[in-house]
């Protein structure tokens, strides 16, 4: 064990310190992350709303769809992405791989069917008397829609925040699209990697407290918020 | 005050992301090169060592995709990087001979080593006819690893396989599909024999991380050495060529192959510059001078 002590205690100094490589792997992935978990939100959270509220045909099949999106591998996202974003596919001109855009787009694949589901779970157990009680009062849709989100908004909140997780705990897809590049695109996660691969193991458990420290940080601030 | 507060807190979650973007999403105009390498050449630090050099010369920041010579060459193939910089010479020259690349250039050279535990099971400890020792492995069926990654090591153990008319199949051989450093470590935990780059060898066994010894080296066909591509212009438009070329001239230049030679771990050579005057050895590689 003692290998791995040592090699944990360099590394917990290493962040301590503010060593830059450790602090911009952390930079790189709450910026990865946050966007990702921001743009996810915006897209699937409207949809969570109508699967939750609205009656349509072929709605069981685009539940389970999403469910079983939730299964999909991060090696296969990434890898159809790449697909996309290669210089040799449909969007190559845009020149957007290798970069932390790229590895954006991969996570917001990977989150929305996490946010749709848990969105969707978290609305549809909400009575749903009350949307329909505001209604006959006399609420516009918006307000009655509002109300909704209101009355489910922990569990919207759980949803955001264990997409952010996932973003910021995911290794697949930020190797594949962003390529490692310290710096640049090298993520907590993808240091990890790294320096399993080159044996430091004890390193490696330290830069994955690191990430556990940047993802509680997160929730504190949004428990702070939560309570204001 | 309470109020304040949050207002840091919604920035931190929404403003944040955007700005960190701005700054570092695009790297304003500094003018960049993507190269894709080898795992050997970035996990030794060997990038790491020569690349600020270069960056303070020309401006050009290097973007270092790190992912095995199969890898590396396929990404080049999609113009999905400027250059690359690999080791294994029949699947450099078919990629320029098909178009993808131009400018091969060499730049620097190592050998393999077969590495295993201290007490040789196999008994091959200082064969100097890398065949006979693959096959006396096959014999005794001791436990041989494999990369099994189509990387540049990989492509060479097979190339190697071939020469000792075998193919490594059965229970005691273990395809891992995993870089060097990984499959060292499984080599050492396992204490079973792998074929390996010298510049890893030394780098993991600097850190104590194995104990894995040298038993077979100095065949000629262990020679490993590296070279650098352009990827072809005419096929990909967008390639910085311009910067790759100026890449690919700093590596060969009399300064880049100086640096290369004065990268040591533990005081020894980790790669051996192919343009120096240094005397060669019997096996193809350069002592230092």
């Amino acid at each position: 064990m003692e290998f791995l002590l040592d090699g944990f205690r360099d590394g917990i100094l290493r962040a301590l310190y503010g060593d830059p490589q450790v602090l911009s792997a952390a930079r790189v992935t709450l910026q990865v992350s946050l966007s990702s978990t921001l743009l996810a939100s915006v897209i699937s959270l409207p949809l969570g709303y109508l699967l939750a509220t609205q009656r349509f045909p072929g709605k069981g099949a685009v539940i389970a769809l999403c469910q079983t999106l939730l299964g999909m591998p991060t090696v296969v996202i990434g890898l159809v992405v790449y697909g996309f974003l290669s210089r040799r596919g449909p969007l190559g001109f845009m020149d957007l791989l290798f970069a932390p855009s790229a590895i954006i787009i991969g996570l917001v694949i990977l989150l929305a069917p996490v946010l749709i589901v848990f969105a969707m779970t978290a609305l549809a157990s909400v009575d749903n008397r009350i949307r329909e009680t505001t209604l006959t009062l006399g609420a516009s849709t918006g307000l009655s829609a509002w109300t909704l989100v209101l009355e489910a908004r922990f569990g919207l909140l759980a949803a955001i925040l264990a997409a952010f997780g996932r973003a910021a705990s995911e290794v697949g897809i930020a190797v594949i699209l962003g390529g490692n590049i310290e710096g640049y695109t090298r993520t907590i996660t993808t240091a990890i990697a790294l320096e399993s691969m080159k044996g430091e193991f004890g390193f490696g458990i330290a830069l994955g407290v690191v990430l556990m420290s940047v993802i509680l940080v997160t929730n504190i601030l949004v428990r702070l918020l939560q309570k204001s | 005050m309470h109020c304040s507060v949050d207002k840091w807190i919604w920035a931190f979650f929404f403003v944040l992301p955007f700005m960190v973007h701005s700054s570092s999403g695009k790297l304003g105009a500094q003018p960049l090169i993507k190269l894709a390498t080898s795992t050997s050449t970035d996990n030794s630090g060997l990038l790491k060592y020569l690349h600020p050099t270069f960056e303070r010369m020309t401006g050009v920041k290097v973007h270092t995709i790190a992912v095995g010579t199969g890898k590396a060459l396929a990404l080049g193939r999609n113009g999905d990087v400027d250059a690359v910089l690999v080791h294994a010479r029949a699947a450099e020259d078919k990629f320029v001979a098909d178009g993808h690349g131009v400018n091969r250039r060499d730049v620097m050279a190592n050998d393999f080593i077969i590495v295993g535990p201290r007490a040789d099971p196999a008994g091959i400890r200082g064969e100097s006819d890398v065949a006979a020792a693959l096959r006396r492995i096959a014999e005794k069926k001791s436990r041989w690893f494999s990369r099994g990654d189509d990387s540049g090591t990989h492509k060479k153990e097979a190339a190697l396989w071939e020469a000792a008319a075998l193919e490594p199949s059965g229970r005691w051989s273990a395809s891992l599909g995993q870089g060097m450093g990984k499959t060292l470590l499984a080599a050492d935990e396992k204490q079973g024999y792998t074929l390996t780059d010298r510049g890893t060898y030394i780098a993991m066994s600097a850190g104590k991380k194995i104990s894995l010894e040298v038993l077979v080296e100095g065949d000629n066909r262990l020679s490993n050495p590296y070279g650098v591509i352009a990827v072809n212009p005419k096929r990909h438009p967008h390639v910085r060529f311009a910067m790759a070329k100026k890449y690919i001239a700093f590596l060969t230049s009399e300064q880049g192959q100086l640096l290369i030679a004065g990268f040591r771990m533990n005081g020894k050579v980790l790669f051996y510059p192919v343009n120096g005057d240094a005397p060669v050895t019997g096996h193809g590689i350069r002592e230092p001078s």
